[in-house]
């Protein structure tokens, strides 16, 4: 049952050949003997999930099912689920139960979707390795010794080592993308302004973006059906028709224009890695696509553009948690500051208060201009770059990540270092476009994802490749082995 | 851009964290470093490139003026670290 | 040394609308604590602002109102600092690109002269909440309901030079932005409360002294007192060979005096930066063409009007437009009533506002409609009842909201101006006080003013005094002759 993508399971309880119920047992039985070895949730709430698949049952009996009436899924902590704890794997949230849902928690509920759990992530999703959550690291299902990549890191995980059919996750530079290349499965980022912000716990609120993380394109399609789409209580939620995004998974590649940007293979690319993605174009080619030199000069600025423009968002977004309404409250305060200070100093993690701290510093007067506009400003300048290149080609091709899942602890110490391996990743995001993360092939036994990005808007262009990409390879399909398997 | 143990305590200050006295270093050290990992912006070619604060060109929008009668007050209160009378408390402000 | 005293203002004015500005709690005040905050107003984790259209339409009646400029393409920056009743850490305001700027008011200054005071801007931003120094063991208390509450603040150039200037700006201010029902200028609630700063520099010098700011004085004459105050104490300060300190000051009106706020004492650098999750608001011209068309006649033009077409004297004028509601009933009863305009005006000052202000009424609450005032005054106008009759009906109007005619007639208030009437009745008095007749005809004129009183009294007041004092005049007079 496990091994199954949503579009199976959605069969199966249309064709009553199973129902929700066993399907969510049969999950969280696999969770209670995998996920201590994972650590991939922060919440499991079994009687939450069960009571669910009663209700789903109940309704697809009664005739109201829609597609994913029924299917588990699993939320990043970083969603807002009423009643239910939502931490954004930060000590600072550790206690707080949120009052209400999140547009995308709500969308999934209301298509009667059984929410298993909420998964661990980096801190207030700052990382880009899990290892900065406050419920500590989360392990690859590929290798227990490394890092499943992050922020979403145990949305990949769980989706990977098949915890949950499905899951969600936010990407602000990457951190759908990057978990997905090292877990070996697929993750979506869409447009800036496609998928509601409403209820999604914002680190930096012009770049972040929710979206699935899932074992195939078609399944990430199916669960674009539910959760994109305008939301009038996020401004930056754009009002444009959605289309069905599974409409068009058959559509032919011919004539497709691709292309590949010299940037992407640079010194600091493992070299297994280019290889990879060289033959995964070519398979592409087969299918009738034309690849395409192309060059975004710029690709370095993106780095240092978002390591100023994310974290003076974040130093902003962030001051909210002051120990006041809710969340952790410092012992004793002895006075207002000293009740500011230390319950965010306490609460907050290391990782979190380097961001905050470089964002107040590039936002402060007399660096404004040295640091944020000029950042501004290269953000735009990379932002027509990709506008240039997307008009000579439909997609953009190259690798997620420069080299696959590292070691826990071993970038722990070199902020910069840990950065650098967005550098494919973070572009995309500054320029608010949609991009996709594939699995396509492996180097040392470890996965290594393929990216595709496109122009605002065309998730249904990349959904559509990455399925064809996925009817005649099966990287995709590979499973780790777990040793623990009960 | 090197920064001082005092550059330090006066972003800390204004971001509202308690820095320890052993932990100053640590913080001049990372993020002096990310300061000159950023400055590879300062040779970009940016001359006459508007600021772009966000990644689509689109306008606000803006809703009618309709109140709604709020009844999250006791779901948001139970998350509160010290209320009363429905107040949230806080250590004495002076003005 | 003589000093010049230099101000300029920045006043808060809370914009009237139904829900708040950046979320769709309601604004009431004095609602229990917390219970107007929903999640966005609380700064939850994850909500986010959506702006209400009905502010920025407000802004724009603003702008038009004061000749200003409208940026057509305006943006909300965050204004970062911690403070409990700040609950999301910052601010949402406008700092480059407010939407009003270059603008200017005239006011009135004391000696009658015109002068004018320019506004550099007035920007939306949203409310703090309260903090509640009470006794919760010994800790502030933190009420939110006003959080994220629209406000729109005009800053005017510190082109202001004394205290009663000032006050002069402030009237005129308030005036206006509740001529435009963008206000509802209650002080007492906070509704149009100001900063001013304030500095002296010696008569004749350009440059500008160091000033202070001093915080939320909510009523005119405190706004007085405390620039006053503030003044003094510089110049007593410069005077001694001291420093004025650039500092937040805020007003005691119990002891009359400026204090340092301790809790702004820190050199704030606000971080100010375009708000990430709201998107640049445009502005067309066919929407301010559309407000324009909306505008009401504001009180100095209106005041204009009413002298010159309506014939009203300039305290008049200025006593009806002191409000637009006010100014408003009397047009209507005016127009209605077909009486002259200075019996309207006469009644609409006198019994009219003395009955709301008996009844702490503002003129929405008023029992009588304009509708029912004209008919009382068409029936004094065409002496169907004299003027005190008149006050009769009113107070039976005001309780009952009858017609005048209706009261006229259940109560028999109708003025007799039959003569034969009029005159069987004084023939009747004349008898009765032979006494006093043969005085007046012995030369004592002063009790005329005697037989009249007894002629109303006996018709109980329904006879036309007009009617009385002419034939009253012709028996005496003619009589004796």
């Amino acid at each position: 049952m496990h091994d199954k993508t949503i579009t199976e399971l959605s069969q199966l309880l249309e064709n009553k050949e199973t129902s929700s119920q066993e399907i969510t047992q049969s999950f969280l039985e696999r969770m209670r003997i995998i996920d201590p070895h994972l650590n991939a949730f922060i919440t499991i709430n079994e009687d939450y999930a069960l009571q669910a698949a009663l209700d789903a049952d109940k309704r697809r009996k009664d005739g109201n099912a829609q597609k994913l009436t029924g299917i588990p899924i699993a939320h990043k902590d970083i969603f807002c689920t009423r009643g239910v704890k939502t931490s954004c794997g930060s000590h600072m949230l550790d206690n707080f139960i949120s009052p209400y849902d999140a547009t995308v928690t709500k969308r999934c509920k209301d298509a009667g979707m059984v929410l298993l759990g909420k998964t661990n992530m980096d801190e207030f999703a700052m990382g880009s390795s899990n290892e900065n959550s406050f419920y500590g690291y989360v392990h690859n299902p590929w290798n227990p010794e490394l890092v499943p990549g992050g922020s979403s890191g145990g949305s990949a995980a769980a989706v990977a080592a098949s915890l949950t059919p499905i899951a969600t996750g936010t990407d602000t530079g990457g951190s759908i993308r990057q978990p997905a290349a090292f877990c070996g499965i697929t993750g979506l980022k869409p447009t800036y302004g496609r998928v509601s912000r409403f209820g999604m716990v914002a680190f930096a609120s012009s770049l972040d973006q929710g979206g699935p993380l899932s074992k195939t394109a078609a399944d990430a399609a199916l669960l674009m059906n539910v959760i994109a789409g305008f939301d009038p209580q996020d401004s930056t939620s754009v009002d444009t028709s959605v289309p069905d995004y599974t409409a068009t998974l058959n559509d032919s590649l011919q004539g497709l224009r691709i292309g590949i940007p010299k940037e992407f293979f640079s010194d600091g690319l493992d070299p297994e890695i280019a290889t990879a993605i060289q033959v995964a174009a070519k398979e592409l080619e087969k299918l009738g696509a034309s690849l395409h030199d192309i060059s975004l000069p710029n690709t370095e600025l993106s780095v240092p553009a978002y390591y100023i423009i994310a974290p003076a968002e974040c130093s902003s977004n962030l001051a909210r948690y002051d120990g006041v309404r809710y969340g952790y409250r410092c012992e004793e305060p002895k006075n207002l500051d000293d009740l500011y200070k230390r319950s965010r100093s306490e609460a907050f993690g290391d990782e979190v208060k380097r961001r905050i701290m470089i964002g107040t510093y590039a936002l402060s007067a007399g660096y404004y201009d040295a640091y944020y506009l000029k950042a501004q400003k290269v953000r735009r300048l990379i932002s027509q770059e990709y506008q240039n290149a997307l008009q000579q080609v439909d997609v953009i091709l190259g690798p997620t990540t420069p080299t696959t899942s590292f070691a826990l602890g071993s970038k722990t110490d070199d902020p910069i270092s840990m950065y650098l391996n967005d550098i494919y990743t973070i572009a995309v995001n500054l320029a608010g476009l949609p991009a996709i993360s594939v699995p396509a092939g492996f180097a040392q036994k470890l996965p290594i994802g393929m990216q595709l990005i496109a122009n605002h808007f065309q998730e249904a262009k990349l959904l559509n490749i990455a399925h064809q990409y996925q009817q005649v390879t099966d990287w995709h399909k590979r499973q780790p082995e777990m040793n623990h398997q009960g | 851009m090197e920064l001082s143990p005092a550059d330090v305590l006066k972003i800390a200050n204004l971001a509202k964290l308690h820095i320890e006295e052993d932990d100053i270093p640590d913080y001049v050290t990372n993020l002096s470093k990310i300061l000159e990992f950023v400055e590879q912006l300062n040779g970009a070619p940016i001359e006459n490139i508007k600021p772009m604060a966000h990644p689509l060109d689109v306008m606000q929008r803006t809703r009618a003026d309709n109140a709604v009668a709020v009844t999250t007050t006791k779901a948001t209160q139970a998350n509160a670290p010290e209320v009363e009378n429905g107040l949230y408390l806080v250590p004495q402000v002076i003005e | 040394m003589e000093w010049e005293t230099v101000i300029g203002l920045e006043v808060h004015v809370q914009l009237q609308t139904q829900s708040k500005i950046f979320s769709n709690a309601p604004i009431a005040y004095g609602a229990e604590a917390n219970t107007q905050a929903n999640i966005i107003d609380l700064a939850m984790p994850g909500v986010l602002p959506v702006l209400n259209a009905k502010v920025i339409d407000m802004a724009i009646m603003l702008a038009l109102a004061t000749n200003s400029q409208i940026d057509q393409q305006s943006i909300f920056a965050r204004k970062n600092y911690f403070y409990p009743d700040l609950p999301k850490g910052y601010q949402i305001s406008q700092y480059e690109n407010p939407i009003v700027h270059n603008g200017y008011l005239d006011i009135t200054l004391d000696d009658g002269q015109q002068k004018r005071i320019n506004i550099t801007r007035a920007h939306l931003e949203e409310d703090a909440g309260k903090s509640l120094h009470g006794n919760f063991q010994g800790k502030t208390g933190i009420d939110l309901n006003r959080a994220g509450t629209p406000l729109l603040e005009v800053v005017s150039e510190p082109e202001l030079r004394s205290a009663a200037e000032a006050v002069a700006y402030l009237k005129t201010l308030h005036e206006l932005v509740c001529y435009l029902d963008i206000c509802d200028g209650n002080m007492q609630e906070g509704s149009f409360r100001c900063d001013a700063n304030v500095s002296i520099r010696p008569r004749g010098q350009e440059a500008l002294g160091t000033r202070t700011e001093t915080k939320n004085v909510n009523s005119f004459r405190f706004v007085e007192k405390a620039i006053n105050y503030e003044v003094a104490r510089q110049i007593s300060l410069l005077e001694n060979g001291e420093q004025i300190i650039q500092e937040t000051r805020l007003y005691d009106p119990d002891n009359n005096q400026t204090r340092s706020m301790r809790s702004k004492e820190e050199a704030n650098d606000y971080r100010y930066f375009p708000d990430p999750d709201l998107l640049p608001v445009s502005i067309s011209d066919e929407q301010i063409a559309e407000i324009q068309k909306q505008m009401p006649e504001l009180p100095a033009a209106r005041r204009q009007r009413l002298q010159s077409e309506l014939g009203l004297s300039d305290y008049d004028a200025n006593v009806i437009t002191a409000s637009r509601k006010l100014a408003d009933y009397f047009e209507k009863v005016v127009e209605l009533s077909h009486a002259e305009t200075k019996l309207v005006a006469n009644w609409v000052m006198g019994d009219f506002s003395a009955a709301l202000n008996k009844e702490n009424f503002n003129i929405t609450q008023c029992p009588v409609s304009a509708e029912l005032f004209a008919g009382l005054l068409r029936r004094i106008h065409d002496n169907t009842i004299s003027n005190s009759i008149g006050k009769k009906v009113f107070s039976a109007m005001w309780q009952t909201h009858k017609s005048a005619d209706m009261i006229i007639e259940e109560q028999g208030l109708k003025q007799v101006t039959d003569s034969a009437a009029i005159e069987k009745i004084i023939d009747e008095i004349l008898e009765d006080n032979p006494e006093q007749l043969a005085q007046f005809r012995a030369g004592k004129d002063k009790l005329f003013g005697f037989f009249v009183g007894k002629v109303m009294q006996a018709s109980k007041g329904k006879a036309n005094p007009q009617q009385v004092n002419n034939l009253l005049k012709q028996k005496l007079f003619t009589d004796s002759h």
